[in-house]
């Protein structure tokens, strides 16, 4: 393999140390990350290699100029680990930025909470047996100390986020929150300045520890979603071969500028937009359009990054952003869907919005009702307030996230990684399910179709002869030789084929005329061919993009669960139809358009249906982001995974099954946790309106109903959790064939 | 009760040493990778070679 410039990646200090990050593949134990640091360190000019475990990266401190950093990408590959160049993206940077916060905020809270609680305890005990009111008042002002600053420092999560929603006239859960702790520790502090007997800093404090134990965890499991779908857009990320004063240099994809010229050979992708210089080959647009059969590209034609060369080398010129119909039509679309769907309020704003009128009402009701029934000003407050605390929304604002933080969780263990907060909501309330055919109903990667028609005996001969050929045809006929070795001897004529000794007869694979074998008559226009001829016994395969393993059994399954499965795609009508016939799906499309994908989702939504799209081409990107929910396949295109809800990983379809029903089980949970909020609420509000609820009662209300829903929601964890996928150690799709 | 106006100082203290030594290790990246710290504990490569005194060779 030549070696990678991969200074694009490098940042430079200002005191001449080069750092780097690496994502790396395979470390999956505690000798793996001895042997990386360790081999790293044995490099000259290394100052730092450290491996962070939980992310599965390497960060690379080293002299700069002392060592090309291709080397640590060599260094590892002889350890037997795959590292690929990484940039931590500014949002991912932010999140971490902001999990570090919500961490501090969580331990200011944690501190206080124990401390008040310290003091709280001696109080409640107390004013059963002979506490002064000295030392109560001592006790009060105490944790009015801890709890102001406290409340100050650790409340800025809600208090701004509540500032941010009343500003834009919206309300969401923080706003109940932050008006409720405000009051709480408001009332308090009166309360103790007038040296009266209750005081709630305990419960106010507790309050923001719960509900920011609650968000740290949301954000830690978004942290290490959003790290491995990082990680898997790293190793998928592609390398181009530059022309420099004529000679090929490898670059990775993304450090491309205008201008350069680059050479592409048959079987690999297109890194940039660009146009031919020199070479004519077939280009393979399916993960662009979604059709299979391939476009004739000729010197001074326009490609499009993303497609496949298929036949010759092609030399190219990269454009700056081609002003390619298709792509256009596409960005178009996009503004516009991604509009239509930020209007969705997700369920726990939706319960705050009925929530916080209801128990701002209750509060003000009792109010009134007491100073009616002749209770002076401050015995009125002090009761709305105890409505305010005891309903604390604990209960409710933890009912979604913890539920969504154990789903995601399950999900991630199964491969699948959600980009969006509330994508499991909109998940479980989809009862339609649209396909795109290529490259998601079927492999990624064109297989041999007609294998099964000749002799195995044959078919294994063939595929050892096309381990000798760097051909993608020949590459895909070599997937059938699963652990078999190549055939010595073998001589590969560019352009034609391969051939060989085998049995004292001469065998040839390779094209039609290079074997002198007459075209199949019932050929499909989009097949490749690939002939063998061995002796008089000659075979013609047929290359073409076939189901993914499972696709069947997965559309039988949901079908059984009530889904509505559809195909819409962008390909010929004669390849869309077998698909269907296969799967048994009777409602397809077929060449339909990026806006006319748009509009059967429509006519879906219109129809009171919630439309699930999985798809992986450009030509689904506008469909990803205008359906209710939607998934990708990690092979999709780059614009198709930024637009979907999530990724699932491997060449099977199951994550999606699966998926919907993770999806279905914890929104179930979320109901029957919000139901249980509003029962606690209805027996605890007529408590607290009577004037019965003492500090005591509200801490022990508060934190068992929290504890309750916690519990509930971990049941959202399927039994099976066993079934670890942990981290990303998976094989990608296409890697196996390549 | 007197005892109370050295004994809550105190325990207040004590808390507020384990906040602040929190804080510093979050400062310090020791959250950054807690997977990898519960595995780096059982890397033996920077003790000793030589066996400890009184153990034999081992099978």
């Amino acid at each position: 393999m030549a070696s990678i410039d991969l200074s694009h990646y490098v940042s430079r200090g200002s005191d001449g140390e080069a750092h780097i990050d690496l994502a790396v593949d395979g470390i999956d134990c505690a000798a793996c990350i001895h042997d990386i640091e360790a081999g790293l360190g044995r490099l000259p000019g290394i100052s730092k290699a450290r491996v962070n475990y939980t992310l599965r990266r390497v960060a690379i401190d080293w002299r700069d100029g002392a060592i090309a950093p291709a080397a640590f990408v060599e260094a590892l590959d002889r350890l037997g680990y795959k590292a690929y160049p990484f940039t931590a993206g500014a949002a991912e940077a932010a999140a971490d930025a902001e999990l570090k916060r919500l961490l501090r905020a969580l331990a200011i809270a944690g501190f206080a909470a124990m401390n008040i609680m310290l003091l709280s305890v001696s109080v409640w005990a107390g004013s059963i047996s002979d506490i002064t009111p000295e030392t109560r008042d001592f006790f009060h002002w105490l944790s009015a100390l801890i709890a102001l600053p406290a409340a100050a420092f650790a409340g800025q999560p809600f208090f701004q986020s509540a500032f941010k929603a009343l500003r834009t006239r919206r309300t969401n859960m923080d706003v109940p929150i932050s008006i409720g702790v405000t009051l709480a520790l408001g009332v308090s502090l009166y309360e103790t300045a007038i040296s009266a007997e209750h005081a709630y800093f305990d419960s106010a404090v507790m309050l923001l520890f719960f509900l920011l134990g609650g968000r740290t965890l949301d954000h830690a499991m978004r942290r290490k979603t959003r790290a491995a779908a990082g990680n898997l857009a790293a190793l998928k990320s592609e390398t181009a071969e530059k022309l420099v004063d004529g000679v090929a240099i490898t670059v990775p994809a993304a450090a491309l500028a205008p201008g350069d010229t680059i050479l592409v050979r048959p079987g690999d992708r297109i890194a940039a937009d660009a146009t031919v210089v020199a070479g004519e080959s077939g280009i393979d647009e399916s993960l662009v359009s979604g059709e299979t059969l391939s476009r004739h590209a000729r010197p001074g034609a326009t490609v499009y990054a993303g497609t496949l060369n298929r036949d010759a080398t092609l030399t190219l010129a990269v454009s700056a952003t081609a002003g390619h119909t298709l792509v256009d039509e596409v960005q178009k679309l996009l503004d516009k869907a991604s509009q239509a769907r930020s209007r969705r309020v997700i369920l726990a704003d939706r319960a705050a919005q009925l929530y916080a009128p209801v128990v701002h009402l209750t509060a003000a009701l009792a109010a009134l009702g007491w100073t009616i029934a002749g209770a002076g000003l401050h015995q009125a407050v002090l009761v709305a307030t105890t409505v305010l605390i005891i309903t604390c929304p604990c209960a409710l604002a933890l009912a979604v996230p913890a539920v969504q933080v154990v789903a995601a969780g399950a999900l991630f263990r199964r491969g699948i990684f959600l980009n969006a907060g509330d994508a499991i909501e909109r998940l479980a309330e989809a009862d339609t399910i649209v396909f795109d055919k290529t490259g998601t109903l079927t492999l990624p990667e064109r297989r041999v179709a007609n294998a099964a028609s000749y002799p195995p005996d044959l078919v294994r001969r063939a595929a050892r002869l096309a381990l000798s050929s760097r051909h993608p045809l020949a590459a895909a006929l070599a997937t059938e030789a699963v652990g078999e070795s190549p055939i010595a001897g073998a001589v590969e004529e560019p352009g034609r084929g391969v051939r060989a000794v085998i049995d004292g007869i001469e065998a040839r694979l390779g094209n039609l005329a290079f074997c002198d074998v007459g075209a199949p008559p019932d050929g499909d226009a989009a097949d490749s061919t690939i002939a063998f001829r061995h002796g008089d016994v000659t075979a013609v395969f047929a290359v073409r993009q076939v189901l993914r393993p499972d696709a069947a059994a997965t559309v039988k399954r949901l079908r059984g669960a009530g889904y509505d499965c559809r195909i819409l795609s962008g390909d010929r009508a004669e390849a869309v139809a077998p698909v269907a016939a296969a799967l048994g799906i009777e409602s397809w499309a077929a060449g339909v358009r990026p806006a006319e994908k748009i509009a059967a989702l429509e006519g879906l939504a219109a129809a009171g249906h919630c439309v699930a799209m999985i798809g992986d081409g450009l030509n689904d990107a506008p469909a990803l982001a205008a359906a209710h929910v939607s998934l990708s396949p990690i092979s999709a295109s780059d614009l198709a995974q930024a637009e979907a809800d999530g990724v699932f990983l491997g060449r099977s379809l199951a994550p999606i099954a699966e998926a919907v029903a993770i999806a279905r089980r914890a929104r179930r949970l979320m109901t029957a946790n919000l139901a249980f909020s509003v029962i606690y609420n209805s027996c605890a509000v007529p408590l607290a309106i009577f004037g019965l609820v003492t500090p005591l009662l509200a801490a022990l209300a508060m934190s068992g109903s929290s504890i309750v829903v916690t519990l509930n929601a971990l049941r959202a964890r399927p039994r099976d959790a066993g079934r670890a996928l942990d981290g990303v150690a998976v094989q990608l799709p296409g890697a196996a064939a390549a | 009760m007197n005892v109370l106006v050295f004994l809550v100082p105190v325990a207040l203290f004590l808390g507020l040493t384990a906040l602040f030594g929190f804080l510093w290790a979050l400062r310090h990246g020791q959250y950054d990778d807690v997977d990898g710290a519960a595995l780096r504990v059982l890397d033996d490569s920077d003790i000793d070679r030589e066996p400890p005194f009184g153990q034999s060779e081992g099978p």
